[in-house]
């Protein structure tokens, strides 16, 4: 792609964004081009200032936040000086902007024609209404969404999500924008519309020579999009390059860490990195990667190092660009399962459940055994929380059996004996709601302890081991969940599922509400403990990558039937159903990396 | 720990201890507000009047100064603000008149407040049919009038502290029930409560020690706001006659008894009327400042 890189759609230069009042930086010296036809990735994890940038594009900051320096030349216009009614023109004709959440960013009470057509009226488009209809027309052929009469009638709540998000997508480019800016567009959305909703951004960059910045935290989406990729870490842009060279060689050892970090159904193996990135207003003066980095030295905490071009388009902020830590070999997390025993530690026979009276999931058999995990790999509406939900005995609309060793469970998890309750346990998806907001560490992890018989002293004790065994230290008993960070949130969901000593671990997608670098560490420590303590664990997740890393044996679920199960490695590289093909060649993966 | 290595530590701090502060609570954060501070100093003055001022009161609580509704200087007795209308000393009944009031509204609110918390949380946890039971009947003591119900409930079994109480608590019930639940409703949502069920905690634990502490913010704000109505209301009541003890001081009796005589001697009148205003006023005032440090108002002026 470096042939247009001559010709410049979009220009950021030393762009810095500040909280108003304050002057605490949350970005700082952010320098970006993107050339016309291009797709920029910018990646960043959560509070890296990727979406803050994304919306500069726009000439917006959100409330509080203050565009401090610096400059956005779109074509002529510099975004940043213009005043309230250009800018207004400005966004929707030279830049527009696709948000995250299709299903809130339309309006719920208008047709969809009429919101199309909202925008070209608000821009004239064309000049005449047969004009502006005749682009709706066009502009729903583009985006691949019927253009009948019937179909533009429809209110947003009668589209499936892709086709909401195929809608805002016709929006943004309904007036010709040259720039695009892209917030996450497909975070909600299963694989396979996920994939048909990227093609399409692609071609129509592609095709009518838009600028595109897309603002994402996945580096597999990335790597099959991408032509450019732009690295955020705590405000700053630290590596730049195509995204070929970025993935393959990195150049910055967060980058290296990123890449380490995302799942990948080849490699088997995630690396996670420990602490989390400073944020504005505590960071420090030099690097600010320096403290999690293995090879900081002295220099890297005397200032932030300045850009260097080690290669034509390779931009790199770090003092040692391409030098990787000499460290000690990963033991890869599988692990062969113990010697089964007669009985299987949990055993699914023959269960169907309804939810408010429709039944969600048929027929489905499973077992797990002592030190083995079963991923439960399935699309929203597989039917695959329910079941997991049903295991735990928080669903109780069921009919079969659960057999926990040999012992026949109750549905509700009430009708069944403390002791049972104790031996199956469940670490929820999000950890910012699975803990109670207004009780310590401490006490939220010795529950099932004191209910289960033990002194206040003795769970102290436990609790204290348990936390330490969880990465975390005994200190964290006396801190409440707000002052903790998601992934260390979720290790506390794991010490207090951990702490009674199951048999079983129903993971339900636990780490989707997490960073990658979090998530990393996260299936590091799981795979541990499970090998540890002889855990059966059920990692129910949507994440076929994720799989990869962490289960011996994988069940596929499809509309609440099982379509496929077996090893990991056969299921992953042999799959059986169509179904569960059609799943692994929709999942966007870094070994993809083309163009 | 194991033998997995995990991410390398060599001379890498595994983290800087950042002990994020916890952000405050809704009482901290209340309290930096002007509103609430001045609304805390006016409650806690009439508050020690009401319950203290009969122990500096110059006379006996039904002690004859002089004639009735004489000004200061023309009663048997020297006196600070002249007689009341049997020739009591306005100070004194005033002194004496605040107690019965405050422990009303106070006993009132309280048991209203105990009440209302427990169906609103059960309400909002069980859902399904009791849910509906317990909200209708919520609404049909909602739809009659508090002063209405209180007064011919007291006139028809004669008005004892107790039954004063025990209906300004009852019709205040579905009031607290509904905002307990509102706020409940969402929290039995979040994932902690499905986490101690799992557990097999029983339901009572899991209302008291799982919701309660996640409404607490609103459920501040609707007892304040209850305790201000409950102020005015047993004053109401007491204003039209209503007293256990008619021969005793009361505020609200007072400014009944006294406006015969506003023309000779206003005081009677003007120091209740005042007393009572100031403490709606200041019960309002905290209150107000409880609301708006919940919802997050103000938070920047206030963290000044």
């Amino acid at each position: 792609m470096t042939d247009v890189a001559t010709n410049v759609a979009v220009s950021i230069s030393d762009l810095r964004i500040e909280v108003a009042g304050s002057g605490v930086d949350i970005v700082d010296e952010v320098n970006l081009t993107i050339a016309p036809g291009e797709v920029l990735g910018l990646v960043g994890e959560s509070g890296s200032g990727k979406t803050t940038v994304g919306l500069a594009v726009l000439g917006h900051a959100r409330r509080g936040v203050k565009l401090a320096y610096g400059d956005v030349m779109i074509g002529e216009s510099a975004m940043l000086a213009l005043g309230e009614g250009a800018l207004r023109h400005a966004r929707g004709t030279l830049v527009s902007y696709v948000p995250q959440d299709p299903s809130t960013a339309l309006n719920p009470a208008l047709r969809i024609n009429k919101q199309l057509m909202e925008v070209l009226e608000f821009h004239d488009f064309g000049g005449s209404n047969a004009a502006r209809k005749a682009r709706v027309q066009e502009v729903m052929s583009e985006v691949l969404l019927p253009s009948t009469p019937e179909f533009l009638r429809r209110y947003p709540h009668q589209l499936s999500g892709g086709q909401q998000q195929r809608v805002g997508l016709a929006m943004a480019f309904a007036c010709r924008p040259s720039v695009i800016v892209l917030d996450e567009p497909t975070t909600g959305l299963d694989v396979s519309t996920q994939a048909h909703v990227l093609t399409t951004v692609r071609q129509l960059c592609h095709a009518h020579n838009v600028a595109a910045l897309y603002v994402t935290h996945d580096l597999a989406v990335v790597a099959n999009l991408a032509d450019r990729v732009a690295v955020m870490y705590a405000g700053r842009i630290i590596e730049q390059g195509t995204a070929k060279e970025l993935f393959f060689n990195p150049a910055h050892p967060y980058t290296r860490h990123l890449i380490a970090a995302a799942p990948d159904m080849e490699t088997h193996e995630m690396v996670g990195l420990r602490g989390r990135a400073p944020a504005p207003g505590r960071r420090p003066k030099g690097c600010s990667f320096a403290l999690r980095c293995e090879l900081a030295t002295a220099d890297c905490m005397a200032e932030f190092p300045a850009e260097r071009e080690v290669a034509p388009g390779r931009v790199v902020r770090c003092i040692k660009p391409f030098e990787v830590p000499q460290r000690t070999d990963h033991v890869a997390v599988h692990s062969s399962p113990i010697a089964a025993s007669a009985t299987h530690a949990l055993m699914v026979r023959d269960v169907c459940a309804s939810y408010t009276g429709h039944q969600v999931v048929h027929n489905v058999d499973l077992y797990v055994d002592r030190g083995e995990c079963l991923a439960l790999v399935g699309e929203s509406g597989s039917g695959k929380t329910t079941l997991s939900r049903s295991i735990g005995g928080l669903h109780r609309e069921w009919t079969g059996e659960i057999l926990l060793g040999s012992e026949r469970l109750a549905p509700s998890a009430r009708d069944r004996t403390t002791a049972q309750r104790l031996r199956i346990q469940y670490v929820f998806q999000n950890p910012y709601s699975s803990l109670q907001p207004r009780r310590t560490v401490g006490d939220s992890v010795a529950r099932p302890l004191i209910i289960g018989g033990a002194s206040k002293t003795e769970a102290a004790r436990k609790v204290g081991e348990m936390l330490e065994r969880v990465a975390l230290t005994a200190g964290y008993a006396n801190r409440f969940p707000d002052q903790l960070s998601g992934g260390e949130r979720q290790r506390v969901a794991i010490a207090r599922a951990l702490v009674s000593r199951p048999e079983v671990l129903v993971c339900d997608e636990v780490t989707s509400a997490l960073d990658v670098l979090v998530q990393a560490s996260i299936v590091e420590l799981l795979g541990e403990l499970r090998r540890d303590l002889g855990l059966a664990m059920l990692f129910v997740t949507h994440n076929l990558p994720l799989v990869a890393s962490i289960a011996d044996q994988i069940a596929v679920l499809a509309d609440g039937k099982l379509v496929e199960a077996g090893p990991t490695d056969r299921v992953l590289h042999f799959p059986e159903a169509e179904y569960t093909k059609r799943l692994i060649a929709d999942t966007p993966q870094i070994s993809d990396v083309t163009s | 720990m194991t033998t997995v290595a995990p991410a390398p530590t060599t001379a890498v701090p595994d983290e800087p201890e950042i002990v994020s502060k916890r952000p405050p609570g809704v009482i901290r954060v209340a309290f930096r507000m002007w509103r609430t501070r001045v609304g805390m100093i006016i409650v806690t003055v009439l508050v020690l009047f009401a319950l203290f001022g009969r122990y500096v009161a110059p006379y006996g609580e039904r002690e004859a100064v002089g004639l009735p509704f004489k000004p200061r200087g023309e009663t048997r007795k020297s006196t600070l603000f002249g007689s009341a209308n049997v020739g009591h000393d306005v100070w004194t009944r005033f002194l004496y008149g605040g107690k019965p009031i405050l422990v009303a509204a106070v006993a009132a609110t309280a048991l209203a407040l105990v009440l209302g918390t427990l169906v609103g949380l059960v309400a909002a946890y069980n859902r399904g049919r009791l849910d509906d039971v317990l909200m209708r009947i919520m609404d049909v003591i909602l739809a009659l009038p508090q002063i209405i119900t209180a007064l011919i409930v007291i006139s028809m079994f004669g008005a004892t502290t107790k039954l004063i109480v025990l209906t300004v608590g009852l019709s205040t019930v579905p009031r607290i029930a509904r905002v307990v639940r509102g706020a409940a409703v969402s929290v039995v949502e979040r994932d902690f409560v499905s986490a101690a069920e799992s557990l097999g905690e029983s339901r009572f634990r899991i209302l008291l020690s799982e919701l309660l502490p996640n409404v607490s913010g609103a459920l501040l704000v609707e007892a304040n706001l209850r305790l201000t109505f409950s102020i005015g209301l047993i004053s109401g009541i007491a204003f039209l006659g209503f007293t256990p003890d008619p021969g005793a001081a009361n505020w609200g009796l007072m400014i009944n008894e006294n406006r015969k005589g506003l023309a000779s001697n206003h005081w009677g009148v003007t120091w209740p009327v005042i007393a009572i205003a100031l403490l709606t006023i200041g019960t309002g005032l905290v209150g107000d400042g409880f609301s708006r440090a919940a919802a997050g108002i103000d938070r920047a002026k206030g963290d000044s």
